[in-house]
């Protein structure tokens, strides 16, 4: 009845007329968010619009203005040759476009899903009671403060072909005969990817997760222990449905994070059709292809898959963000 | 049949040796490499055999590596600042003030910060190369040599971060405060500058360090928008450090370079580990 | 000074009606106390008296002026909150001064009435101190002090006590009463679940449940002439004892009530209800025995001194005199 009734809780019903002070924090609070409103607009909102705006034109990098409407060309068209036959181009018929889109939902489920199963592994460590915990949390951080760039340079060259580490403990351990071109041959360059964007964003999950097993009680494994429940069916039937919230919040975001991956790749395995993602084919078409209509079309095409995999994800996972909290 | 406690004791301490050294050993390497003489670089060691300089003073003095990081402190620093500006109002209203809307316009902002960047490329591309041109033709300016577009378009992810994590540590401090800063009849802004504001200096702490750390490591952008070597970030200027033909790969000096980037980001997020923690938490974002 | 007047004020929070309808007369000067069980929408009624919730119908007039769109600031009234809700950055001087800083009052003026009402609640020495350094009980002065310094109209506490122990409680009971003396002109509205301090404190008491006034008086006339049977066992401690059905008839009404301060053991012949001690608790300057006389609640007989009946023993009641007899119908009003 004190702090359940305060202002700051349900909205007020239609009748309510607002007093001043009411008023007052409403005009003050639009005032407070117009800067950031704006910002956004500019930032966000309105390049968003130009860039579906450029899919519908032939825009070209060297002369942006010069853009002409075109319609759905860009997506699709179909041209029919004197001869009769048909030639259909455009982005929904691109084989490499949409091998773009298969190596970036399998790159974000593979990554994602390891992640998740080694972060939980982790945070389960991290939760248990053991002498120099804190030294193992700091180090455990190390990876994710590192930056992407730097990993990937650093992993470049632990994963070179001559001189790298890894080929030479796998020589030494005979788990390999001769040594492999880690980041360049097609059959290994998403492996290599994988790897290192596992490596970095482990610990992220990892923290995520241990930050939900930290608010479940005490007593309750204080109750199972008591009761006899053998600890593996402790964790599948109290832990893991306590801390799924958490979990699921942790893995929209760090989906979204994967699907949309640039940095790593770029610098990993530049030029490897394996590992070629959405994000990647856009900006090469943008910026090195001279396809900018072409880019602007596979950006808008990726904007609204991530958006569908997201809506998808919500409403089937019942996501709740105040669950993770 | 109980596995005997003993083999649970040496699986556990054997896990998180593995963890550990997963965690460590990359970093560890490239410091060993990095201290290694350019003649013995390519040969494969696992503890440090020599002690030489040789690859930071080459990173250092060639080219325009200590330009980058200035760069990179120059637009981090400008736009965590540009974001707490407008995220503290901002944050005030929406964890604070009931009002139409703010449902949506959180939902809004959770979007903006999940944004595939890749995504408005082109359309600020376009306005970063408008307004330059503005400023070359019309106030004679070049504003492609300022890092105004960084600072810019960084806003994209560091303002609604920051906005979102400001909202859920304002919205745990206490109604009383505020209600008792009413009856003394302070405005709305009056409660955030002096009422709020010393409270939340923490959380602006965490807000600002996992801003930074964001705007710091930026790549999509900064490769983007820089036109010249000059003005590049530090992850651009690692990225495409060359030798001195382009088929040699200098791996001495990007791991030099690179151990020079990372260990204050290191120092720093150990130092504010709980902090960082608490923000990530919060904010659920990527930092 | 002001006169505070609800005319048919209500609150909801969407579909949930708080504050039902209330109408009530707070006198110029006056110390009201709001009393009732929790969710009974005193705070809300507090906090609509502040200015901090809005009013969803009715009206509110201080001195016959229609305050409802008024800031609490415009109103003049200062609150002592129940988490003392001191500004943890500010020292005890900062925090009293505050308001007035706000309000662009002369630093010298501010300094005075900050050390006045230091002065008033010894807190003096603790200007410079953060409040964190601070006691529960010197934090709820600071509290007090700082509604002190704006010199309001109007005074609202919000339960203040409800987070001090004991024996503070009682000694912080006593100080503001004082202070309400000391500051003879300012009215003061106190919300309390605890009906020792309603009794203490009040002028009047407000009995709120469920949204409305139950009863408005003072304390001694809630005690006398209790308008329900919820107000007539809501005040009074120990609880008044009630009877019904057949133990009821024998005096005419629905439910009989009688305290336990005015029920007599009397010989097995001569006693209206009769029973067994099921229990017996010795305070020291008195007993409370509890009888089981076949009810549905055990009977609570307050005897002066230490009683000499024991556990299992019979014994028949009676009241003391015909008045201390309370009798209500089947809606629970007097009869």
């Amino acid at each position: 009845m004190t702090a359940e009734t305060s202002f700051s809780q349900a909205p007020p019903p239609e009748a309510t007329r607002r007093s001043r002070l009411t008023a007052q924090r409403i005009r003050s609070a639009w005032i407070f968010l117009t800067p950031m409103m704006l910002a956004l607009a500019l930032v966000a909102g309105w390049p968003l619009f130009r860039n579906i705006y450029f899919s519908f034109t032939d825009a070209s990098l060297t002369n942006l203005g010069a853009a002409q409407w075109i319609g759905f060309d860009n997506y699709y068209s179909k041209i029919t040759l004197p001869s009769g036959r048909e030639i259909t181009s455009g982005l929904l018929v691109d084989p490499e476009w949409w091998r773009a889109v298969g190596n970036t939902l399998r790159f974000a489920f593979l990554s994602v899903g390891f992640e998740t199963v080694f972060g939980l592994i982790v945070a389960l460590v991290l939760n248990a009671e053991f002498k120099g915990r804190a030294l193992v949390r700091a180090a455990v951080l190390v990876p994710w403060a590192i930056p992407t760039i730097v990993s990937a340079k650093i992993w470049a060259w632990m994963l070179n072909d001559q001189f790298g580490v890894i080929n030479d403990v796998f020589l030494k351990l005979g788990l390999i005969s001769e040594k492999v071109a880690w980041t360049a041959s097609p059959d290994t360059a998403m492996t290599a990817v994988l790897i290192v964007d596992i490596w970095k964003t482990t610990p992220f999950m990892a923290l995520l997760i241990l930050a939900g097993l930290q608010m479940v009680p005490k007593d309750i494994y204080e109750a199972a222990k008591i009761d006899g429940v053998h600890p593996v069916k402790q964790f599948f039937k109290i832990t893991l449905p306590l801390i799924w919230p958490a979990v699921m919040v942790a893995v929209i975001f760090r989906l979204l994070d994967a699907l949309r991956i640039f940095d790593l790749i770029y610098v990993l395995t530049p030029n490897n059709a394996q590992t070629r993602t959405m994000s990647v084919a856009v900006r090469e078409n943008l910026f090195d292809f001279d396809n900018f209509a072409y880019g602007s079309a596979q950006a808008t095409m990726l904007f609204f898959i991530i958006a569908l995999i997201t809506i998808l994800y919500i409403t089937l996972g019942r996501v709740r963000f105040d669950g993770g909290k | 049949m109980a596995v005997p406690k003993i083999i649970w004791r040496i699986g556990f301490w054997l896990l998180v040796a593995f963890i550990v050294f997963m965690s460590v050993f990359p970093f560890y390497y490239a410091i060993v490499t990095s201290f290694k003489k350019p003649s013995e670089i390519f040969q494969v060691s696992y503890w440090p055999t020599s002690f030489s300089l040789e690859n930071y003073k080459s990173v250092l003095t060639s080219g325009d590596f200590l330009r980058n990081i200035w760069n990179s402190i120059v637009v981090a620093v400008s736009v965590v600042a540009l974001a707490m500006l407008m995220g503290i109002t901002a944050a005030y209203a929406l964890a604070r003030v009931r009002f139409r809307g703010r449902g949506a316009l959180l939902l809004i902002i959770l979007g903006v910060s999940m944004f595939p960047q890749v995504a408005v490329l082109s359309g600020l591309f376009e306005l970063v190369s408008g307004v330059n041109n503005f400023g070359t033709r019309i106030l004679g300016i070049n504003l492609s040599n300022t890092h105004w577009a960084l600072v810019f378009s960084y806003t994209i992810f560091t303002l609604p971060f920051t906005v979102w994590v400001l909202t859920t540590f304002m919205r745990d401090l206490p109604m009383e405060i505020e209600e008792a800063a009413i009856v003394d009849g302070a405005t709305p802004w009056q409660i955030v500058s002096k009422v709020f504001l010393p409270l939340m200096w923490p959380a602006l702490v965490t807000t600002g360090l996992l801003a930074f750390i964001a705007a710091w490591n930026e790549f999509l952008f900064a490769l983007t928008f820089t036109s010249s070597a000059s003005m590049r970030t530090v992850p651009v200027g690692i990225a495409l450090l060359s030798g001195s033909t382009q088929y040699e790969v200098p791996w001495g000096n990007i791991m030099a370079a690179s151990v020079i980037v990372t260990l204050p980001i290191i120092l720093l997020v150990l130092a504010f580990q709980r902090k960082i923690v608490s923000g990530l938490t919060a904010g659920g974002v990527k930092g | 000074m002001a006169r505070i007047q609800l005319n048919g004020v209500r609150k909801s929070f969407g579909d949930v009606h708080v504050i039902k309808g209330v109408d009530l007369d707070i006198r110029a000067g006056e110390f009201m106390v709001f009393v009732g069980p929790s969710g009974c929408g005193k705070s809300t009624l507090l906090r609509l008296i502040a200015g901090l919730e809005d009013i969803t119908s009715g009206e509110m007039r201080f001195n016959d002026q229609r305050v409802n769109d008024k800031t609490p600031s415009e109103r003049g009234i200062a609150m002592v909150f129940q988490s003392y809700a001191l500004y943890p950055h500010m020292s005890v001087y900062d925090n009293m001064a505050f308001g007035l800083r706000l309000a662009k009052g002369e630093e010298a003026e501010t300094r005075k009435r900050v050390e006045r009402a230091a002065e008033m609640l010894q807190i003096k020495q603790y200007l410079d101190r953060l409040p964190k350094q601070l006691s529960g009980g010197q934090r709820q002065r600071v509290a007090i002090g700082r509604a002190i310094v704006r010199d309001p109209q109007v005074f609202l506490f919000d339960e203040p006590l409800s987070n001090l122990d004991a024996a503070l409680r009682v000694a912080t009971r006593l100080e503001i009463a004082k202070l309400h003396h000391d500051m003879g002109k300012a009215t003061m509205i106190y919300v309390t679940h605890d009906q020792v301090e309603a009794m203490t404190l009040a002028d009047r008491i407000c009995v709120l449940r469920d949204g409305l006034v139950e009863q408005v008086g003072t304390p001694l006339e809630l005690y006398e002439k209790p308008a329900s049977v919820f107000v007539a066992g809501f005040i009074g401690s120990p609880k008044m004892n009630f009877f019904s059905g057949a133990h009821a008839s024998p005096l005419g009404a629905h439910t009989i009530g009688v305290r336990p301060e005015h029920l007599l053991a009397a010989p097995e012949s001569a006693g209206t209800w009769s029973g067994q001690v099921a229990h017996r608790e010795v305070m020291g300057s008195d007993t409370y025995l509890y009888i089981d006389v076949g009810g549905p609640e055990l009977i609570t007989l307050r005897e002066t001194g230490i009683s000499g009946r024991n556990p299992g023993d019979r014994i028949a009641l009676t009241p003391m005199a015909p008045h201390y007899v309370h009798r209500f119908n089947e809606a629970g009003r007097p009869v």
